[in-house]
């Protein structure tokens, strides 16, 4: 005989208490998603937070389905993604998940740096924030360099001999160093080998612990906004914000909507532009690794060739490395280089937005010139913009302190 | 943690015993895993010398042969090819391989052991790339003064018929030489100085 229906939701909840009681569901729920309140103004940019988790859980899932069929070895590497392309059930989109992936991991993860430097999201309190963001960006710098060894195509093989001979130049450690890194005296199967190891194991565990702190890091001071004020400053009398929602239901049901939008334009590219047209996987890449031919023109992918242009505006090799270095590591210090008594570009005058479409347009067009072939005229238009990158964050922390500013509202605005 | 009635400083002396204790046996535990990572005795024994008779070379020929893993050219030069060498001389950053990499006995114009063979490490000084070999005299589209030479196609590195870098590219030195010898008139060894050279 069937139990009437209210004694099974009685059971169900017996079951539900009993296991709260016992590990912190609801208690941890309501202090990350529903008793955590967040600006109600968030626009566009604020997708791309939730859109980055989103890629990372499809590169790990993608990811794992890879690992079972690809084999990590100088001889095999080539044909078993060949393999997984063409006679593997569904081989072809689990690979093209994965590489298409990886690109717009960093379109999402440049867009969502941007909307920093637009709201001043890395000021104070949430330095950390940013400093945990931009070891996830290194993380995935590194992840997405081994990734792209992997496949063992020419692009692969001489990509990697040009990035390992960058610490080379370091003086005196940098040839055993290089030889250190690629276990041989030349690329060889050991780098390979180490390389899958890295790029399956050490590297995602890493990125996983950077994004919980990040994360973590976030939910102690809450979400900047576009108008760059804090929500905590003016709360109800249960200590609520008067500007906040709920994380959820209304953001997770913000997402829900952005995350719809980005899988129908993943989904399309994916189904009908999977090489990004050579920017996500080169043609070169198509062709077996052989260490006695170096294909014409070599380029990294798309998402580092603003530092391969800046690279290559050297004409001296440590200097180069150097400058590369340290175009990588200049945001580390924003935080501290923006000086301006507001944070969002809404309220910061003429200046910051000039600055900031000026470097905006720098990196792009770095990115486009660390494309080509370079010639003379394309080296003289990279140093120029070399010039502009860094000039940003040297002006900004002389002008922050004194450019104009608007006056702050106390409450949000939309 | 109680604070009274405890010796503080003795506290603080076994913390601090107890923590120096624990880094240094970490930092000798992490040796292994470092040292993992250097070439394995396999990857040492296959960079054993190479051997070639270089008699079936044409002028003007340049043979590719790998030692350890390293591509290395074998160009045999023409007499006028290594009477064009000094002409290039005020366009190059090191003409006399002051800076550069080579044994004792290749520091010279041709940069050879024999001036008609050069045994030159193909790769780039730069980042490693393969330079394309470019023999034909006369102004290049990246080069006006060209005397034949290697041409980098990744970051636009000249150098001339002896591998010696020009100026105003990326690459720091001239090509490497690598150790080499002949054990006879014909034969060439890859991997191994002359005797008494060294």
């Amino acid at each position: 005989m069937a139990k009437p229906a209210s004694s099974v939701a009685k059971r169900a909840n017996a079951l539900w208490n009993w296991i709260d009681s016992r590990l912190p569901v609801s208690a941890f729920w309501n202090a990350t998603m529903t008793g955590y309140y967040a600006p109600k103004n968030f626009n566009f940019w604020y997708y791309m937070g939730s859109l980055a988790l989103l890629v990372l859980v499809i590169q790990i899932l993608s990811g794992i389905f890879l690992a079972m069929h690809y084999k990590p070895s100088a001889e095999l590497a080539f044909a078993s993604v060949e393999y997984i392309m063409r006679d593997v059930d569904w081989g072809w989109f689990i690979r093209y998940l994965h590489s298409t992936g990886a690109s717009f991991f960093f379109i999402v993860v440049y867009l969502h740096m941007f909307r920093s430097l637009l709201y001043g999201s890395h000021r104070a309190p949430r330095e950390l924030v940013w400093i945990f963001g931009m070891l996830i960006y290194l993380a995935l710098m590194a992840e997405a360099f081994m990734g792209y060894v992997l496949p063992w195509g020419q692009m692969s093989y001489w990509g990697a001999q040009v990035i390992i001979n960058l610490f080379g130049a370091i003086p005196s450690i940098g040839e055993p160093l290089t030889e250190w890194i690629r276990g041989d005296f030349f690329i060889s199967d050991a780098t390979l080998n180490r390389f899958f190891a890295l790029h399956v194991i050490a590297i995602p565990l890493a990125l996983l612990g950077l994004v919980l702190m990040h994360l973590v890091a976030l939910r102690e001071n809450g979400s900047n906004n576009p108008d760059g004020i804090e929500i905590k400053a003016n709360k109800d009398e249960n200590g609520i914000p008067l500007d906040g929602v709920a994380f959820h239901p209304y953001y997770t049901v913000k997402d829900i909507f952005g995350v719809s939008m980005f899988l129908l334009l993943f989904a399309f590219i994916l189904f009908f532009w999977p090489e990004g047209g050579g920017m996500f996987l080169e043609p070169d890449n198509f062709v077996p690794a052989d260490p006695l031919v170096t294909p014409l023109h070599i380029k990294p992918v798309w998402y580092f060739t603003p530092y391969y242009a800046i690279l290559k505006a050297v004409p001296d090799k440590l200097m180069g490395v150097i400058l590369m270095g340290c175009s990588v590591l200049a945001p580390f210090f924003l935080p501290w280089l923006d000086r301006s008594p507001v944070k969002s570009i809404r309220y910061k005058g003429l200046w910051y937005k000039i600055m900031l479409g000026v470097f905006a347009i720098a990196f792009i067009r770095l990115g486009m010139l660390g494309m080509s072939e370079g010639t003379p005229a394309q080296t003289i238009e990279m140093r120029i913009w070399t010039f502009v990158y860094f000039s940003f964050f040297i002006l900004l922390f002389f002008l922050s302190p004194r450019g104009k500013t608007k006056p702050v509202p106390e409450r949000l605005t939309h | 943690m109680p604070t009274d009635g405890v010796n503080k400083k003795r506290r603080r002396f076994l913390v601090a015993t107890t923590s120096v204790v624990g880094a240094v046996g970490a930092g000798f535990v992490a040796v292994p895993f470092i040292k993992s990572w250097l070439p394995s005795a396999k990857a040492q024994a296959v960079g054993a010398p190479v051997q070639l008779d270089v008699s079936s070379l044409k002028a003007g020929q340049l043979l590719k042969v790998q030692w350890r893993g390293q591509t290395i050219g074998v160009l045999r030069r023409t007499p006028e090819t290594l009477k064009l060498l000094p002409e290039v001389d005020p366009y190059l950053r090191d003409p006399e391989s002051l800076e550069s990499d080579q044994p004792p006995f290749a520091q010279n114009e041709a940069r050879a052991l024999k001036p008609e063979y050069l045994v030159v490490n193909m790769h780039c000084t730069h980042l490693g790339c393969i330079p394309q070999f470019v023999p034909q005299v006369g102004p290049q589209p990246f080069e006006e003064h060209w005397d034949g030479g290697f041409f980098c196609p990744c970051h636009k590195s000249k150098y001339d018929m002896a591998g010696r870098v020009y100026k105003g590219v990326p690459a720091p030195t001239n090509l490497r030489i690598p150790p080499y010898s002949f054990i006879d008139g014909n034969t060439l060894v890859i991997g191994v100085n002359p005797k008494g050279a060294v």
